[in-house]
């Protein structure tokens, strides 16, 4: 084992697997001499070469449309989008070509893309560098779609996304990238070390796409989240006092329903917090989907604590964040509600 | 007098009641065009892009530097395709027209371009066809039966109901999954030749699109990343004139031929007669060289006429003049290919009468198989639960879920 950060193990998920496997190729703005501008892919280029590990113009549509014909001729491509804001140039080809290629061609043709690409605010980036657009790629079918709370996580998904032969978006929690958050920008910064997700193993291994996890045991409520949100819910648990289970999805499509409706059934309270916009949003999908599974067992309206329907405002980034306080009153709404 | 900006709205020569009007077509004499050699530097190639590469002369002869010197067993076979896949479409229309087909596209008057790049091209090299691309299905062995029961989405369709018709797709024959959105293929093809390259193989790929779909990002984002990496490919503008009811003009092409497209980026473009079958033979040939010998891509842009309507859903008597396509100065590649084999000795009027009835009867024996696999309106069915296959590698807990919903919901009628 080793202690790494979250950059660190999106990095070592590459390492191992571009030894593993020849037909893995990295792509991306930034990432091969220079390693990206969030350092995900240093030295990935001096290790593995040019031709393996490629600087691209900058042009996402391009960059996803390459990658669909790389994966095509027999690659496996990880393609990096800089920021989750820019990946819309790509869209039409995730949703019109890379999702449903296996789909209209009955299985003859597919291309097992993985697209990286940073999400989420707190870092000062104003309304282009700060989205969480992660629903809006939920609602495609044929693509999974994938956000890492941890760095155990994120490079055990990472794998298991790069051998999955379905594409995956993965995306990963930047305010999280170099120590958890509990959603008080005030406090001083924490790094991974002193937490046991820090913990990853160097070698090969993978976390399953598709499975939520559980971090933090409770049974008075439910907290259904993902990403940063995670470590401000366990925050908000403990400064409330309510003995709430914290659920990880970790895999937001195909969603691991079994767990979270198990959950939910156990406490009886349900919030669901998510840092993207609320109208419209995931957290709706769960909402529904909670409401069925566990409807006789709710003792409360399931509550949802989201990013407000606007753009993300960067001198107000602290106001727009859902943190500490605002997922805290969500929590006592669901328990003081009969 | 007062200056100012305005907007000049693109106008075709000729709209329904004129004279056809093609004298904005810039055409070179047969065999005018230089051959320049394989690896010259795009500088020295500029002028392909502004020329017509033709080798057909207007006696039906075979000029210039161009001529690929094909045995005329060879032409005889191409031929063949091309009437075959002529044959083939007229059939196909006219069985939408009586409402056995939901929709349909040919090829008319573009037939040279499917059957001399395939016949151009090796079989390892992979292509990624844009929807008037048949010919190369066919020349690359899907059988006409198949081809008709994807038209049909019956029991034996390869796309299983899921694709309108004509979006066919064939791994063996390394032909890509026509997807039904504009150019998206394009870059597609440069990222599998990049890959081609990256594995130390000597595949290319080529590519085809209209000339109206140069204007969607992803032929630019192709462009670019085939110029940046020199990726072994050849991207095809098919310019037929019409994009639906667009001319070609409102893709840009009154300023520069298509074929210069690249040139800002350092690509040679081939501008080529499209109705010449042994100029677009001679021109693939070259830009295969040219791509796999490690010079990197080449547009080639075919000049040619949409023959028929743009599909059977277009009435294109609504937007350009009914006889248009007669007075097209390049006239009909079949009937030119056709043309030349008798002038060189080894075709007939009557040889190609026999063979055009022969073909009429093959594809009428396909489509009589065809429907043995179910028809619009008969028997057999495909099974609507299989909608849920293929949407991932394995099918997720969701939609197996769904799957026995559906199943449900049909067991109660």
């Amino acid at each position: 084992m080793a202690q790494m950060n979250m950059i660190e193990a999106i990095r070592s998920a590459h390492d191992v697997m571009m030894d593993r496997d020849p037909s893995v190729v990295v792509l991306g703005e930034d990432v091969g001499y220079f390693g990206g501008v969030f350092r995900c892919t240093d030295g990935l280029q001096r290790k593995f070469g040019e031709h393996r590990v490629i600087d691209t113009p900058i042009a996402e549509g391009g960059i996803v449309a390459a990658a669909i014909g790389m994966g095509v001729n027999g690659l496996r491509p990880v393609a990096e989008i800089q920021f989750a804001d820019y990946i819309y140039p790509g869209f039409d080809q995730i949703v019109s070509e890379l999702a449903r290629l296996r789909y209209r061609s009955c299985g003859e043709f597919f291309s097992p893309v993985t697209i990286r690409t940073p999400c989420g605010g707190g870092i000062r980036g104003g309304q282009t560098h700060s989205q969480s657009p992660e629903g809006i790629f939920t609602h495609i079918s044929g693509i999974k779609t994938v956000m890492p709370s941890n760095p155990y996580d994120a490079k055990g998904l990472l794998i298991a996304a790069i051998e999955s032969d379905d594409p995956v978006v993965f995306f990963e929690p930047k305010r999280i990238y170099n120590g958890p958050f509990d959603g008080d920008p005030e406090k001083p910064g924490v790094s991974w070390a002193s937490h046991p997700k820090g913990e990853v193993p160097e070698g090969y291994y993978t976390v399953p796409l598709g499975s939520a996890d559980i971090a933090l045991p409770g049974d008075e409520l439910t907290i259904i989240t993902y990403g940063t949100l995670v470590h401000v819910a366990i925050a908000a648990a403990r400064a409330t006092g309510v003995d709430a289970e914290v659920i990880d999805v970790r895999t937001m499509a195909p969603l691991d329903v079994q767990t979270l409706a198990d959950s939910v059934k156990k406490t009886g309270r349900c919030l669901i917090a998510h840092e993207a916009t609320r109208f419209g949003g995931y957290g709706a999908e769960l909402a529904a989907t909670i409401q069925k599974e566990c409807f006789y067992h709710l003792e409360a309206p399931i509550g949802r604590v989201a990013g407000w329907d606007t753009p993300y405002p960067h001198a107000f980034e602290w106001q727009y964040f859902p943190g500490l306080k605002r997922v805290s009153a969500g929590i006592r709404r669901v328990m003081e509600a009969e | 007098m007062i200056e100012k900006s305005r907007l000049q709205i693109p106008r075709p020569t000729a709209r329904p009641g004129d004279e056809p009007d093609f004298s904005y077509l810039d055409l070179s004499p047969a065999g005018s065009v230089d051959k320049p050699p394989i690896g010259s530097r795009t500088r020295k190639l500029e002028f392909l892009s502004s020329g017509l590469v033709r080798v057909l002369d207007d006696n039906h002869e075979a000029v210039g530097p161009w001529n690929p010197n094909l045995e005329p067993e060879k032409l005889q076979i191409a031929l063949r395709w091309m009437m075959l896949n002529r044959v083939f479409d007229e059939r196909m229309w006219q069985i939408q027209r009586q409402g056995r087909i939901s929709f349909y596209m040919q090829a008319l008057g573009e037939e040279a371009i499917s059957i001399a790049q395939g016949m151009a091209l090796r079989a390892g090299d992979m292509c990624f066809p844009s929807y008037r691309n048949q010919g190369l299905f066919m020349y690359r062995g899907m059988k006409l039966v198949d081809m008709m029961c994807q038209c049909l989405s019956n029991t034996k369709d390869m796309c299983q109901g899921r694709q309108l018709p004509v979006m066919y797709h064939s791994k063996q024959g390394n032909v890509f999954s026509i997807s039904g959105n504009l150019a998206t293929q394009v870059p597609h093809a440069v990222g599998w030749a990049m890959a081609s390259a990256i594995k130390g193989e000597d595949h290319i790929a080529a590519t085809w699109l209209g000339d109206g779909s140069t204007a969607e990002a992803d032929f630019h984002h192709a462009l670019t990343f085939a110029a940046v990496y020199q990726a072994p490919v050849i991207l095809n503008v098919v310019n037929n004139q019409w994009a639906i009811s667009s001319f070609q003009g409102t893709a840009g092409g009154q300023r520069r031929p298509f074929a210069a497209r690249g040139l800002g980026l350092g690509i040679p473009g081939i501008r080529v007669d499209g109705n010449d079958f042994l100029a677009i033979y001679a021109a693939t040939l070259w830009a295969a060289d040219h791509a796999r010998r490690g010079h990197g891509p080449t547009l080639i842009e075919h000049v040619t006429y949409r023959g028929g309507a743009h599909s059977t859903s277009d009435d294109p008597t609504k937007y350009r003049p009914r006889d248009e396509w007669d007075s097209f100065p390049l006239g009909d590649p079949v009937e030119r290919l056709k043309q030349h084999l008798i002038k060189v000795g080894y075709w007939s009027e009557d040889k190609h009468e026999r063979l055009e009835k022969e073909l009429r009867e093959e594809v009428l024996v396909a489509w009589k198989e065809a429907q043995k696999f179910g028809t619009m309106t008969e028997g057999p069915w495909l099974d609507p639960a299989t909608m849920f296959e293929d949407v991932y590698a394995e099918m997720p807990q969701h939609l197996e879920s769904q799957r026995r919903r559906l199943l449900e919901i049909l067991a109660e009628d």
